[in-house]
């Protein structure tokens, strides 16, 4: 540990240091010289395209994809066309982008995913070079074309290529481009030698590096930042030219004194840089070039790949990896030889604790006098998150934690939160596994979601790591281990070595009733991949029956989906389904299978009622249910407008009725096509205008125009009640104020209505002389009432006292006024008689 | 705004916040001006949730009715169709998106579903050519709206219908749904009670929906200790009675609508401004009816014949409230009467704005006609005479009077009679066809599938029996300071709400034969709790229920639980929950078929 300081390299300010992450577990003899290669940032795989090593027409290159630790994850002949360049999206998917423009895309398992074109125009003309590039939107790739021009997709996922303008002047490719992030804007950043261009969606514009001389020579490299600020640019006299990619503004220019155009050049930055620099290779020199100058030169034996990170520099090579990065301030300050700072001190006193020696009293003590030891400790601890190796971590988190001792009121949540943090980085950087992130690049809500890191475990197929780290920092079930055995559940289905029985049975053993599973999603997977068996059994364990029915659909088993839509309450989905059959099947056993399940039936049928009133009557037909049957023609018939329709259809709810045995709506029936006759035939005699109105209507109508012996008819042929019909006529003979037919009719026969009607409609209409003819007519009980209607006070006294009723006499009473005085008299007597019997 | 959600026992304003908050949301997400296209159905709950504020702040800018063609001009980035999900607005949309002007296309589409989205009416876009052209297909999940502090409505006008007619369980399930969002924001509720067979098919999908959902356990105190659900047809007879209460009788007459009645301007005339008999108001009178209005929460589940010596007594003391002016001398005491001058004018207003509405209603009650009815609807309640043919039932068509007064008195008799003779029930029928028109058969036919209307079978009445057990007949109903729901119908106990009473004490299970008599089965369910809430009950303290009516519920049988709530040994509180607030005219014209052709 005393040596931790001795790989540091000292540049400007700063200090670089290599940090061994693997030996590469690949056995690759003959180097990367001959292949094409991809990395991917933030740890990711590897992917190798080799030459064969005897070049014959009938051998073909190999495509190799390793993990970061070099583990073989696949490995296959190439069999498509000539590849240009490799490259990984954002979600561990690999890009093969060949020369007619073609994108082949597969999966970290080397299975083929899908493709796309870059265009038409490219199969003619060719790729030159292509690059496969990060964006705010996803992963983008762009090519330049044997036409020297440039086509760009900025999101793989919502494919939209965009031709670029043509560069003025441009033969063949230019001698080196990058591809910029800027505003929102994708651009490409291009050298033709001695110019340089901006090429965005519209224009080609001229642009020229604040602080680079003409003398300088041309550009030939360029490289650009992670995070696309920053721009490098080498020139052919070995010039580097380093500044903001917007080329508002220079950060130095460096003379490297080399004349050859390095193989490769990535910036190494780290969040708070003291000292960016930018990393070039040649065939044996790696050179580290900050903003002075005086750069770091590292020898290197055989060629490697560089790969750029959020905080430093991937170095791989054939045998082994490193970590190329700028020691970061608080380790610079821990670790610096004779460093005084708190948290040095402090892992000092540790150490001598540890020994049993009273130094380590002397440290705390003068720690302590500065008031730094919560300092030290937070320093410490930061430290040991920039650590990779485990034994220095410890020692910091130990010499921390001993630190904290001292301390009252110290927040416990950023040493608890490293630990936590650094025990999973050491998981995942195991060689086996994989992942080099460091703690920089862990998942701090901005460049990484917790959620990306268990997906990259997940892609790799690491379920018991990624939900053993799940659990671990308890990332509640749905977002966590729920994710992960949805995943590898996907994935089980797909073993083509497995019954389905075994298939579903492991399914349902693991997966259980976790919380966000969705059995419907497995099973849309399992039928993916053409395993309906196996997707009938999963969707078995889904709960939520509405989930069920898409994919039942899809597979076709519609009776199935039938039944689990009833079965979900949701009518809309029993709708869905039903409208889904009737395209399906034939008429015959759509309304076959929806006779076996009543809800989707009655359901159909309300459709029905509101869009197709046809097939609302082939359906009554089929279910023979002639009730129904007859109320849908006696609705149909109301539809209607010519008469003779009308009936036809009235006929033919009749008949049905009959069928029902419903007695009494045949006759009905029977009856309103008699009356419509009835009314047609007196409409052309005597343009009376009935048609339509109900019987009752129709003889109103009748006695209003005289026709008394026409509604006479119809009183009789429809069999009306005596009472209605005398109401109908009382009521009618008053209104025309027809007295004398009137009292005819009273006297016609005994009045089933009785006589106070007769009193109560003469007075309504004002005719007090006619209401008195009935008042002797009416039966005792109501004598007092009828009296009292024509205001014959004496009169309803009279009968009130004979009949001896108190109540009777109370309601003359009080219908007298004072002017009464007399009657008042009489009938006040006769209560109190009353009453004392 | 809607502060009398949250004075009662269940804080009923957590349940419009969350609605609003996801129309904010919505509304959000369409960025920049817009115009909202109305399905006219939808504006009056809306109202409840959202005032048209809310909207402006959204930058709503214009409102429109959905009609067919063309929509109307406006200069408004999107526009945003509220809609239920039926396909009949499915082709009106897809009319208004064809008609267009594709000149200057810059307007956004984009349909928010009410309260669900639906593959059905998307297929239906689809088909028609329209769907790519919304921005936003969007569902607005609005099932349980709050009316008032104890009183949630679905405003699913239909649902009676589509239940028991059409074998359609569609409201069934919205209300399963709004009964689980109840709980994510109220708690699980423990125990489900039900009578019924739409109650029954309700509480299985509850459980199978909080079966799928079991992953995620709902971590919040239950507020809701029972929750009862009853089917409208377990007592059909209770809507066909005329309501008594103030709001009842309001119901009855003028008709509310989401929580507004309209009234005859007449008696609402100022006063003040002198004989200018011209400038009487021609529109109707507008007011909002809920327990904001502190004289109305007072009065509104008052017996009628109560309500004028509450209102009388009120009057007293607003007034006493003014001479209180006389009385004040130093400035302090000045100064503390005008502070209250407001809230006394309010009270004032509202005062006389009670007394013209009951007025109104007197003039009515006092009636001989209105007398007639109720005599013969009470003679049908105890069971005088149900077996024949009714002379007032009779005399009243003879004379035209309204259909549904004559189909609420039939169905009433049938109900009390457990079913008409078949002699009988073919007189009325001819009687109705008769004099109403032969198109009325579809509208039997819909009562007899109901229930409402039928033939006697074999079996004896039973109607008596349920009467006597339940007591549903109180002779000496108290209306004035009443000690029995039975005030609510002057006599009458609803069933509904003797149910009620009953399974809170002494339980079901003594009235097991009766619950037999009644159709659907009676259940009871329990969902399990997380363990550490269940509730530790102090002493004295109340149990709260939820009565859901599925198929309607009357403002008397509301007042009949807000009395149960308020007795002081009840030691039981009621939140009432249903699909739609129904009287019998309402309810019975929900049952008609071509109800457009009957004469009013």
């Amino acid at each position: 540990m005393a040596f931790i300081t001795a790989n540091w390299n000292p540049l400007g300010e700063a200090f670089y240091r290599k940090t061994e992450l693997y030996d590469m577990c690949w056995n690759i003899r003959d180097g990367l010289g001959d292949s094409l290669v991809a990395a991917a940032p933030y740890g990711g795989p590897i992917a190798l395209l080799r030459e064969p090593h005897r070049r014959s027409p009938s051998s073909r290159p190999h495509l190799e994809i390793y993990s970061a630790s070099g583990v073989t994850i696949t490995s296959f002949p190439w069999k498509s066309g000539p590849v240009v360049q490799l490259g990984w999206t954002v979600s561990d998917e690999l890009l093969c982008i060949q020369e007619d423009g073609t994108v082949l895309i597969y999966d970290l398992f080397g299975s083929f995913k899908r493709h796309f074109s870059m265009g038409q125009e490219v199969v003619q003309s060719q790729v030159l070079e292509a690059k496969v590039f990060h964006s705010p939107y996803g992963t983008g790739v762009a090519i330049i074309t044997g036409s020297s021009r440039y086509t760009l997709a900025t999101n793989i996922d919502d494919l939209k290529p965009r031709r670029l303008p043509e560069v003025p002047g441009l033969q063949g490719k230019p001698s080196c481009w990058v591809v910029l992030t800027q505003d929102r804007q994708t651009k490409v950043l291009l050298s033709t030698g001695p110019e340089l261009f901006i090429l965005d969606n519209t224009s080609c514009t001229n642009v020229c590096p604040p602080g680079l001389s003409p003398q300088a020579g041309s550009i030939v490299h360029m490289s650009v930042s992670f995070s696309y600020r920053y721009l490098a640019l080498f020139t052919d006299t070995g010039h580097l030219w380093t500044g903001f990619s917007n080329l508002q503004e220079k950060l130095s220019v460096v003379d490297t004194k080399k004349m050859t155009t390095p193989k490769q050049m990535v910036w190494c930055r780290r969040p708070k840089s003291q000292q960016p620099s930018v990393v070039l290779m040649w065939d044996r020199l790696l050179m580290v070039v900050g903003l002075c100058n005086d750069p770091i030169q590292f020898p290197v034996e055989d060629l490697c790949v560089l790969v750029g990170e959020l905080d430093g520099v991937r170095i791989i090579s054939s045998t082994n990896q490193e970590l190329l990065q700028e020691v970061p301030l608080v380790c610079q300050d821990i670790f610096k030889i004779a460093s005084m700072a708190p948290g040095a001190l402090l892992l000092e006193a540790h150490r001598e604790y540890e020994k049993s020696s009273q130094k380590a009293d002397e440290y705390l003590r003068e720690i302590k006098e500065q008031r730094m030891l919560g300092e030290a400790v937070r320093q410490c601890v930061e430290a040991a998150g920039h650590e990779y190796d485990s034994t220095t971590q410890k020692s910091l988190l130990k010499a921390a934690s001993f630190g904290k001792c001292f301390l009252t009121d110290f927040s416990p949540d950023q040493f608890v939160q490293t630990c936590r943090e650094l025990r999973v980085l050491n998981a995942v950087r195991e060689s086996g596994v994989g992942l080099p992130l460091t703690h920089t690049q862990y998942p701090h809500a901005d460049h990484m979601t917790l959620q990306v890191l268990i997906d990259r475990l997940v892609y790799r197929q690491f379920y018991p790591l990624a939900i053993e780290i799940c659990r671990y920092l308890k990332i509640p079930d749905y977002q966590g281990v729920s994710r992960v055995l949805k995943h590898w559940a996907s994935c089980k289905v797909q073993q083509k070595d497995l019954s389905d029985e075994a298939i579903a049975r492991a399914v349902c053993v693991k997966v259980g009733d976790s919380p966000g599973v969705s059995y419907s999603d497995i099973a849309a997977k399992a039928y993916e991949c053409g395993r309906t068996e196996l997707a009938i059994k999963l969707l078995d364990f889904e709960a939520r029956s509405g989930e069920q029915v898409p994919l039942l659909l899809k597979m076709k088993r519609s009776q199935l989906a039938l039944s689990k839509a009833v079965e979900s309450g949701d009518t809309d989905l029993v709708y869905t389904v039903v409208s889904y059959l009737k395209n399906e099947m034939n008429r015959g056993d759509f309304f076959m299978t929806l006779r076996n399940q009543p809800v989707a039936l009655s359901l159909y049928r309300q459709f029905c009622k509101l869009q197709e009133q046809d097939t609302l009557k082939d359906l009554y037909n089929q279910d023979d249910d002639h009730q129904e049957l007859a109320n849908y023609y006696v609705s149909a018939s109301y539809r209607e407008k010519r008469l003779d329709s009308r009936l036809s259809l009235l006929q033919s709810a009749v008949d049905e009725y009959n069928k029902a045995k419903n007695e009494f709506a045949a006759k009905a029936t029977e009856d309103e096509m008699r009356l419509l006759r009835f009314q047609r035939k007196l409409d052309d005699e005597k343009g009376a205008g009935l048609l339509g109105l109900s019987l009752q209507a129709t003889m109103e109508a009748l006695l209003a125009l005289g026709l008394h012996k026409q509604a006479e008819q119809l009183y009789r042929d429809f069999r009306v009640p005596d009472k209605r019909y005398w109401w109908l006529k009382l009521k009618s003979l008053a209104e025309k104020e027809e007295w004398e037919e009137l009292e005819k009719f009273s006297k016609s026969k005994k009045s089933p209505i009785g006589y106070l009607a007769f009193v109560d409609i003469c007075m309504k209409c004002n005719n007090k002389y006619e209401a008195k003819k009935y008042v002797s007519k009416v039966t005792p009980e109501q004598k007092v009432k009828a009296h009292l209607a024509v205001s014959d006070l004496e009169g309803a006294a009279e009968a009130a006292i004979e009949r001896r009723n108190e109540a009777e006499m109370g309601a003359v009473l009080a219908r007298c006024s004072t002017s009464d005085q007399l009657l008042i008299d009489r009938l006040t007597r006769a209560r109190a008689t009353a009453v004392k019997k | 705004m809607a502060a009398h959600l949250s004075y009662g026992r269940v804080n009923l304003n957590i349940l419009r916040e969350a609605a609003r908050k996801e129309l904010r949301e919505f509304l959000d997400k369409c960025a920049g001006s817009k115009a909202i296209v109305w399905d006219d159905y939808l504006t009056g709950p809306f109202g409840l949730i959202a005032q048209y504020s809310l909207l402006k702040e959204h930058e709503v800018e214009k409102m429109f009715t959905l009609k067919g063609s063309k929509l109307p001009p406006a200069d408004v980035k999107n526009i945003i169709f509220f809609v239920r999900p039926r396909l009949e607005l499915m082709d009106i949309i897809a009319e208004n998106v064809f008609s267009e002007d594709k000149s200057h296309s810059s307007r956004d589409f984009h349909i928010l579903f009410v309260p669900r989205r639906s593959l059905l009416c998307e297929q239906r876009l689809k088909e028609q050519g329209v769907l790519g052209s919304f921005i936003n297909i969007d569902e607005y999940i609005l099932d349980l709206i709050p009316y008032d502090g104890d009183l949630l409505s679905m405003e699913y006008e239909s649902a009676f219908r589509e239940c028991y007619l059409e074998n359609d369980q569609t409201s069934l399930y919205h209300t399963a749904k709004g009964l689980m969002t109840l709980q994510a924001l109220y708690g699980t509720i423990p125990q489900i009670y039900g009578k019924g067979d739409c109650a029954r098919h309700v509480a299985n999908m509850m459980l199978r929906m909080k079966r799928e959902f079991s992953g995620s356990q709902n971590q919040i105190l239950p507020v809701f200790d029972t929750l009862l659900l009853l089917d409208r047809n377990v007592d059909l007879l209770t809507p066909l009675a005329t309501q008594l209460t103030y709001e009842g009788l309001i119901d009855e007459i003028y008709g509310i609508t989401n929580g507004y009645v309209k009234l005859p301007p007449e008696k609402f005339a100022q006063k003040k401004q002198g004989e200018g008999s011209k400038d009487l108001p021609t529109e109707p009178k507008k007011l909002q009816l809920n327990s904001a209005e502190e004289l109305y929460a007072e009065i509104r589940d008052k017996n009628f014949n109560a309500v004028g010596a509450a209102l009388s007594k009120k009057a007293k003391i607003i007034s006493a409230a003014f001479e209180e002016r006389h009385n004040a001398k130093t400035v302090g005491e000045i100064k503390q009467f005008v502070s209250q001058l407001p809230h006394m004018q309010a009270a004032r207003s509202s005062l006389a704005n009670h007394t013209s509405i009951a007025e109104l209603i007197k003039d009515i009650t006092t009636s001989e006609a209105f007398f007639d009815n109720l005599t013969v609807e009470q003679e049908f309640m105890t069971g005088v005479d149900t077996d024949k043919v009714n002379t007032y039932i009779e005399d009243c068509i003879a004379q035209k009077d309204p259909l549904i007064k004559i189909l609420r008195l039939v169905c009433m008799q049938s109900v009390c009679n457990n079913g008409l003779k078949q002699k009988v029930l073919d007189y009325y029928k001819r009687e109705i066809l008769q004099t109403y028109g032969y198109e009325h058969i579809l509208t039997l036919n819909n009562l007899e599938k109901g229930g409402l209307l039928k033939p006697q079978t074999s079996s004896r009445n039973n109607y008596p029996t349920i009467r006597k057990t339940l007591k549903l007949w109180m002779e000496d109903a108290n209306e004035q300071n009443p000690n029995d729901i039975s005030y609510v119908y002057s006599g009458y106990a609803p069933l509904s709400i003797r149910l009620t009473q009953v399974l809170a004490r002494p339980g079901w299970r003594s009235i097991e034969e009766v619950l037999k008599m009644l159709p659907g089965p009676h259940f009871e369910e329990r969902q399990q709790l997380p363990a550490g809430l269940h509730k530790k009950r102090q002493q004295g303290e109340n149990r709260t229920t939820l009565v859901f009516f599925l198929g309607g519920v009357t403002y008397a049988e509301i007042a009949a639980l807000r009395f149960l709530s308020q007795m002081e040994d009840g030691g039981m509180e009621y939140i009432i929950a249903t699909t739609k607030l129904i009287n019998g005219t309402t309810w019975i014209k929900s049952l008609m078929d071509r109800p457009e052709s009957q004469a009013p």
